[in-house]
Formats: structure tokens, sequence, C-alpha cells
């Protein structure tokens, strides 16, 4: 057999009348008593939320304030409870990202549907949605909990990568078209 | 006719009533808080009051402590709706916590809480208080077993039941453990008998608890069991019967149930602080430096009320310590052990006196 079998000791006298036990216990719970508080008094303070946490989704821009969503569709497509609705929109010629691609006309997040799982975010070409903090969300009707593209941006800000994909692209085309090509 | 005797009666009797109400509320607060300390938590801090809880310090202070929780558990008791459910005995039930809460706050008419100028503060002194506060507290269980009864639905009844048997069992180890404590406290033909009074007076050198151990140790242990509270509170074993006895009420009924339970505890500790822990006196071997007069009289209360609020606390701290004991090993610790334990220690303890008395002095 690979086991060994422990014979039990025998209590003593002491044991047996459990008094020490009891004595042991309440001491236990007695330095309990005194220990800090685990408790986190939750409305008035916060836990920390680690980094990656999957929190709401929302759009950023980046820092110089332009829309990264080029509503190319992906997140609505790949969006397991369908959370996600876009309208694409062209973006107006006489804008200074006009050479963009396009822009979402309209782009809503159903709070109530979405799981955050976060699928948005990874497939996201333009890095343009990002999963928040955030992990709390209420409201009073179920019309006030699909987040409209405003709020979104509201809620997720800006993104601090300076890469600036749109304007290398630009440089890109008016160099190669001063270099007669284009 | 001369109504004053009878005024100044009522007067003593309404204030007993009222502090011992307060002090049972504010059990049932400190139980709460007790859990919460043990388990880590604060317990309840958030009752306001609308003007206390906005003066600056203390009033965040009261608040962090819970003061005025218990003033919010009783409104929610008295506001809350009351239902009847279709299947109870209807007069039964409505008796039932009434019979649960009366004996619980007639005990407290003989129990002595100080002495000013050698005359003991106390409602009634009367020679018989031991046999009276054991003859009303077992009244108790009456109201226990009416309700599980009158409930017609299995878990209370399971309830009632046990706690029916497990108050016949305690009780005979209960009584058995005072008397020692009763033949030490009285010289061979005095003729106070049974009084409380004379217990606190006897213990002015040594507290009984001392002296007799063991007696007080049986004495605790089955007052936790009339009581019902853990490690014996079967008749409520949230865990297996729901909520045991009182299931099916709500509302201020089960109130009653509730303040009549923590009326209990504190009566219990305030009987096992007069019988063992030196009553009202002051340390083993410094009996009485309270001053005469009002002063005194209020001193020794609050010293004895000290005393009865560590045993409360240790009611407590024991609950939120050990475990629920199986119903079978309840029936066993009672019968097996406590009750032949009780029995030898009161023999040996009249041996002791007898050689005592005949041979030694």
């Amino acid at each position: 057999m690979a086991f060994k079998q422990l014979a039990r000791k025998p209590l003593n006298w002491a044991e047996r009348t459990y008094l020490p036990q009891i004595i042991m216990g309440l001491k236990i719970t007695f330095w309990n008593m005194l220990k800090k508080k685990v408790t986190l008094e939750y409305p008035d303070v916060r836990p920390v939320i680690p980094n990656g946490y999957r929190g709401i989704p929302t759009l950023v821009k980046d820092p110089k304030g332009r829309e990264k969503c080029v509503s190319c569709q992906l997140c609505e497509f790949v969006c397991p409870p369908k959370a996600i609705r876009i309208q694409p929109g062209e973006i107006p010629e006489d804008s200074e990202n006009a050479h963009v691609e396009k822009a979402p006309k309209e782009f809503d997040i159903d709070m109530l549907r979405c799981i955050y799982c976060g699928f948005c975010q990874e497939v996201c070409p333009e890095e343009a949605i990002f999963l928040q903090k955030v992990f709390s969300l209420s409201g009073y009707s179920r019309e006030e909990m699909v987040f409209p593209k405003a709020k979104l941006y509201e809620l997720g800000g800006t993104y601090p990568d300076q890469h600036y994909k749109w304007e290398k692209k630009r440089s890109a085309a008016e160099e190669n078209q001063a270099n007669g090509h284009g | 006719m001369n109504y004053l005797p009878i005024l100044i009666a009522l007067l003593k009797a309404v204030i007993m009533i009222s502090v011992v109400m307060g002090i049972a509320a504010y059990a049932v607060l400190a139980e709460r808080k007790i859990a919460g300390w043990i388990q880590g938590r604060y317990g309840p801090n958030r009752t306001v009051l609308p003007f206390i809880g906005v003066i600056p310090i203390l009033g965040n202070m009261l608040t962090r402590l819970g003061i005025f929780q218990p003033v919010a558990d009783g409104l929610k008791f008295i506001f809350k709706e009351d239902p009847v459910p279709g299947h109870v005995n209807k007069f039964y039930y409505f008796l039932a916590p009434c019979v649960a809460f009366i004996p619980a706050m007639t005990t407290m008419v003989v129990l002595p809480f100080g002495e000013m100028d050698g005359v003991p503060l106390v409602l009634a002194n009367i020679d018989i208080g031991m046999l009276f506060i054991l003859a009303v507290s077992s009244l108790g269980v009456y109201g226990i077993i009416l309700a599980g009864w009158s409930a017609n639905s299995k878990y209370p009844f399971l309830g009632g039941i046990r706690a029916s048997a497990q108050m016949i069992s305690y009780e005979l180890a209960m009584g058995l453990s005072i008397l020692p404590a009763f033949l030490w406290a009285n010289a061979p033909g005095s003729e106070t008998g049974l009084s409380l009074f004379n217990v606190v007076q006897s213990q002015d050198q040594l507290w009984m608890v001392f002296w007799q151990p063991l007696s007080a140790l049986i004495f605790l242990v089955a007052l936790f069991a009339e009581t019902n509270r853990l490690p014996f509170d079967m008749p409520e074993a949230e865990t297996e019967l729901v909520s045991g006895y009182h299931t099916e009420y709500g509302s201020m009924k089960f109130g009653l149930f509730f303040v009549g339970e923590y009326t209990h505890i504190v009566i219990g500790s305030g009987v096992l602080v007069v019988l063992y822990f030196g009553g009202w006196n002051f340390l083993p071997g410094i009996p009485f430096p309270w001053p005469a007069g009002w002063a005194g009289g209020l001193l020794s209360t609050l010293w004895f009320l000290l005393k009865v609020f560590s045993v409360v606390f240790f009611f407590m701290w024991i609950r939120w310590t050990l475990p629920r004991f199986r119903y079978d090993q309840v029936m066993r610790l009672g019968w097996a052990i406590l009750l032949p334990l009780a029995l030898a220690n009161l023999v040996l303890n009249a041996i002791l006196i007898a050689l005592f008395e005949n041979w030694l002095v």
C-alpha cells in the first residue's frame, strides 16, 4: 500500500474536558477582534483596479483630439452579444482629417448587452476602442444604458499613444506626390 | 389611603424595566459589533440621528460605534408589515411571544444590583430569590414550545421540541450547581436561605468562583443552554431549522422573542455575577470601598453593571468562537456529564461542610 496509517494519539485528561481547546479558541477570536478590519467601505473607499481590468468599453481620441475610429465595423462584427451598432459616415471635405477613410456617424454600445469580453478592443485596427476601469453602471431606463458616441468619448477621453498613424500616411502621400508617384 | 409608597414602587419598577430593556437593546448592538470585529468587519456603523450625528467629532464617533442602531432596529420591528400565516393556530400564535417575553422581564424583580448603607438595591428582596428566578425563568420555555407548536410547520415544531428537551435537561444541572454556593453562603441555622443579597454579602472576602470553580463552570454551561445561546442554540439553529421556533414570526412578534432572549442573557449574567463573582463587591479581599449614601449605592450599581457587561461580552465572545453542538451531543453533555458532575460536586461539598463543622472548628 502506498499510504501509511498513523494511529491517532488518545486524548489526555485535560484534552478530554475540551476546556483548554475552548480557551485556545477564545484567545484566537480575541486577537482577531483587535486586528485590522478587512472591510472595504465601498461607496466611500474604492477598490484598486488592476491594470488590464475589463470594465466598460469606450471610444478614445488621440492626443491631438482626432477621433480614432474609422468605422470599419470590425468591432460590431466581432461583438458576441451584438452590443455595438455603428452607422458609418463621411468626413466633411473641409475637415483637417479629410484624408482619413471614414468616421462613425453614430456609434452606440448597449451596456446592458455588453459582456465585457474585450474582443472589440482586441480586434480594433485603429486602437480606437478600449475597455476602461469603470465597473459599476446604473441607469433608470434601458434607453439610458445605450451609450451614444458623445458619451463614449466623454468616458473614454484621450489615449496617450503618440504614433499619429494618419498624419504619417498623409505626409508620406504628399512626399510621394512631390516625387511624381501616386 | 397613602398612595406614595405605591407610586415610589411603581417608579422604581419603571426605571428598572427601562434600564434592563435598554441594556437588552444594546446587547443586540454589542452582539452585532462583536460578531463584526471577530470576523474582521466593522459591524453596524452607518445609522445617524438628524441632530446628534452632525456634532463635529462626537457625532461621527457615535455613528461609527453604531450607537443609534438599536433605535433603527426597534423602529423597523414596529413599522414592519406583520403577516400572520394562514395555517397557524391564531390564539397560541399570538400568545407565544408574550409568554416568552413576560418571564424574561419578571425575573429582574428579585435580582439585587447594588447596596446602599447595608440595604440591598432590589425591587423585591425576598428570601427565596434564587428559587423565584429558577421558577420564573424556566417558564420562558413555554413561549418557545407554544411558538413552535402553534406555527403548525415542521421547522418551528422541531425547534420547540428541542427547546423543551434541552431546558429540562440543563435545568437539573443548573439547580444542582447552585446548591453548593448556597450551602457555603449560609451559616447553619441562618434564616436568609435562598436570598440573593445574602449570597453577595457572604462573598465579601472570597468570591465564590475561586472557592467553587466547578460549580461556577457547571452553572455557566447550564446558563448557556438555558438562554439558548451558541453552542447550545438548538431551538434556533439557523443552518438546520431555518430560524427555529420563530420561523413563522415577523415584525414586533419576532421582536418580542428577540428582546426576551437578550433580556434572559442580561438577567442570567446578573445571576452569575451575584452567585459566583461577588455581586457589587469591589475585588476579592476589598469588599466595599464605596462611600455611604447615594454615591455608594450608585458606584456599587455601576460596578455590578460592569461585571454584568463583562459576562454578556463573554456570552457573545463564546458565540463567535464555538460551533454548534450536535443535538445528541447536547443531550449527552447534559445528562451523562453535567448532571453526575453536579451531583458529585454537591455531595463532595456537603461532606466537606460536615467535616468543617464537626471536626475542624
